[in-house]
C-alpha cells in the first residue's frame, strides 16, 4: 500500500536556502569553464603543434578526464592530494576537479574545432601578409569559437549537473545542501524533487542565454 | 619585376619544380598551362614564399623571397593571391573581408580600410553586397571577393591559381571578366589557367609546364599556333 504522507513545508521554508545554494553551484560551473576553456584551448593547441614532453602531458590530462569518473577525479583532488598532506577546501576540490575534467573535454572539442577550419582560410590569409599570430586570432580562433559553441554550451550544462558530485566531499552546493536539509528532517524525496527542479532551471537559462549570446555572436 | 633562377622545389622525394627560370616584367601578364601535378600551383606559392624552395632563388623587386632575414610579411602585400577555393572568410562581412588586412596589416585606419574595402569591391561589381556574409554570395561572387580583398592591398602583382577552375560553368565568364578588367588596367598578373580562351586572349605569354619543367614560353600565337615541343602540341590537342 502507497502510504508515504508528502510535507512540503520543510522544504518550502528552507527554498531561500536551496536558491543561495544553487547560486554556489552556477558560480563554481562558470568559474570550472572559464579556467576549462582557456586550459583547454591550451592543450589542444599543445596537441595540435608541439612534440615531446608537454604534448605527453596535454594529451595524459584528455586521456584521464575523458576515461575515468567524474567522481573519482574530484576524489583525487580531495582525498588523494590530502593522503600527501595537501588538504584544500571543499570549494577548491570542486573547482579544481570540474576544472580539470571541463578542460580535458573542451581540448578535443577544440582539436576538433581547428582541424575543422580548412588550410586554405590559413593560406588566404598569410597571403595577405598577415602574421601566423593575427591569423590565428582574426580567422582562425572566431571560426573555431562557432563550431566549439554549442559542445561549450553543453559543457556547461555538464559542469552544472557534475557540481552535484560536489556532495560527495562535503561541499554545500545545491546538492549538498539539500542533503543536509533532507538528512534533518528526512523529507529526503521532497527536498530532492525541488532541487531536481531548481537544478532543470538553472539549466534552461543556461541554454536559453546561450541561444540568445548565438543570436547575437553568430551572423551568418 | 619577378625573377626566377633555377628553382627547384621537393615534397620529401617528389621533386615538383626541377630549375624553373622565368622572368615576369612589370605591365606583363604571364599565362601559365600544364597538366595536372605539373607544378604550376607550387610555383606561385614559392613566389609568395608561402612554400619553401630547395635551390635556387626567386627576386621580387630586388628582394629576394626566400632569403634569411626577408620580412614576407611584408612582401606578400605586394604579391597578391587568389585561389581555386575562393576562401571568404566566413565570419566576416564581405566588407570586413576585405578591410581586414589593410587595417591590421597596411595599417589603416578604420575608415581608411572601409572606403578603400567599398572601392575595391565597387570595382569588382559587389558594391551592393558590402554587409552580407560570404555564404550568401554565388561561388562566382566569392571568387571576385577574394580579387577584391587582394586588390586592397594595392599589391604590384597578382598570382592567380585557377581562379576559375571551382566554379559552375556559367559563373567562370564573371571571374574572367574581372580578371580580364585588371590586365587591362595594367596590372602585372601571373595567371594558372584551364581557360585557353583567356591565355590567348588577354595574356602577353603563355608558359607551359610539364613534369616541374616549363617546357615552352612564347607569345600566344606561337604557343597556341606553332609550339615547338611534342608535349605542348598533345597537351593543347587534348584541352581543346
Ligand atoms: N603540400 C604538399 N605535400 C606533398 N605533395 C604536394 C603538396 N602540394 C603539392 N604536392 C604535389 O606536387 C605536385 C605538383 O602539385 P601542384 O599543385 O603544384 O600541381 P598543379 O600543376 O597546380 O596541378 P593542378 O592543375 O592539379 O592544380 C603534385 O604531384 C602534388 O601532388
Ligand atoms: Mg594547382
Amino acid at each position: 500500500m502507497f502510504d508515504y504522507n508528502f510535507h512540503w513545508r520543510p522544504v518550502l521554508k528552507s527554498l531561500p536556502d536551496l536558491i543561495e545554494a544553487g547560486m554556489v553551484t552556477l558560480q563554481v560551473a562558470v568559474l570550472a569553464m572559464a579556467c576549462g576553456i582557456v586550459i583547454g584551448l591550451g592543450l589542444a593547441l599543445i596537441r595540435l603543434h608541439m612534440r615531446g614532453p608537454l604534448r605527453w602531458f596535454a594529451s595524459a590530462w584528455v586521456e584521464l578526464a575523458r576515461n575515468t569518473p567524474a567522481l573519482f577525479q574530484l576524489f583525487f583532488f580531495g582525498f588523494g592530494l590530502g593522503a600527501f598532506g595537501w588538504h584544500l577546501s571543499p570549494y577548491t576540490i570542486v573547482l579544481a576537479g570540474l576544472t580539470f575534467n571541463c578542460a580535458g573535454y573542451l581540448a578535443e572539442n577544440f582539436r576538433g574545432g581547428f582541424q575543422a577550419v580548412p588550410d586554405t582560410q590559413i593560406r588566404a590569409a598569410r597571403s595577405l601578409g598577415m602574421t601566423s599570430v593575427q591569423t590565428y586570432l582574426r580567422i582562425v580562433i572566431p571560426q573555431v569559437l562557432r563550431i566549439v559553441y554549442h559542445p561549450i554550451t553543453n559543457q556547461m550544462v555538464w559542469a552544472v549537473l557534475m557540481s552535484s558530485l560536489g556532495m560527495m566531499v562535503g561541499f554545500r552546493e545545491l546538492s549538498g545542501e539539500t542533503q543536509f536539509f533532507a538528512s534533518r528532517s528526512f523529507r529526503i524525496f521532497e527536498y530532492f524533487a525541488v532541487t531536481a527542479v531548481i537544478y532543470y532551471a538553472i539549466v534552461k537559462i543556461i541554454l536559453g542565454a546561450s541561444r540568445l549570446m548565438a543570436l547575437r555572436l553568430f551572423r551568418y | 619585376m619577378i625573377e626566377i633562377r633555377d628553382l627547384h622545389k621537393k615534397f620529401g622525394a617528389l621533386h615538383v619544380l626541377k630549375g624553373i627560370d622565368l622572368e615576369v616584367q612589370k605591365g606583363e601578364v604571364l599565362s601559365v598551362i600544364g597538366a595536372s601535378g605539373s607544378g604550376k600551383s607550387t610555383l606561385l606559392y614559392c613566389i609568395n614564399g608561402l612554400e619553401p624552395i630547395h635551390q635556387g632563388r626567386v627576386v621580387v623587386d630586388g628582394t629576394d623571397v626566400h632569403a634569411k632575414g626577408t620580412d614576407v610579411n611584408k612582401l606578400r602585400q605586394k604579391l597578391g593571391m587568389v585561389f581555386q577555393q575562393w576562401n571568404s572568410f566566413p565570419h566576416l562581412t564581405v566588407l570586413e573581408n576585405v578591410a581586414l588586412a589593410p587595417r591590421i596589416v597596411r595599417g589603416l585606419s578604420m575608415a581608411e580600410a572601409r572606403d578603400v574595402a567599398a572601392k575595391q569591391l565597387g570595382h569588382v561589381g559587389l558594391g551592393d553586397k558590402l554587409n552580407s556574409y560570404p555564404n550568401a554570395l554565388s561561388g562566382g561572387q566569392q571568387q571576385r571577393l577574394a580579387i577584391a580583398r587582394a586588390l586592397a592591398m594595392e599589391p604590384d602583382y597578382m598570382l592567380f591559381d585557377e581562379a576559375t577552375s571551382a566554379l559552375d560553368p556559367e559563373l567562370v565568364g564573371e571571374v574572367l571578366d574581372t580578371m580580364r578588367l585588371l590586365a587591362e588596367e595594367g596590372m602585372t598578373m601571373i595567371c594558372v589557367t584551364h581557360e585557353m580562351g583567356f591565355a590567348r586572349d588577354v595574356s602577353d605569354r603563355v608558359a607551359f609546364f610539364h613534369q616541374g619543367t616549363m617546357e615552352e614560353i612564347g607569345p600566344p600565337a606561337q604557343i597556341f599556333g606553332d609550339a615547338q615541343s611534342e608535349h605542348t602540341r598533345r597537351f593543347l590537342a587534348n584541352v581543346r
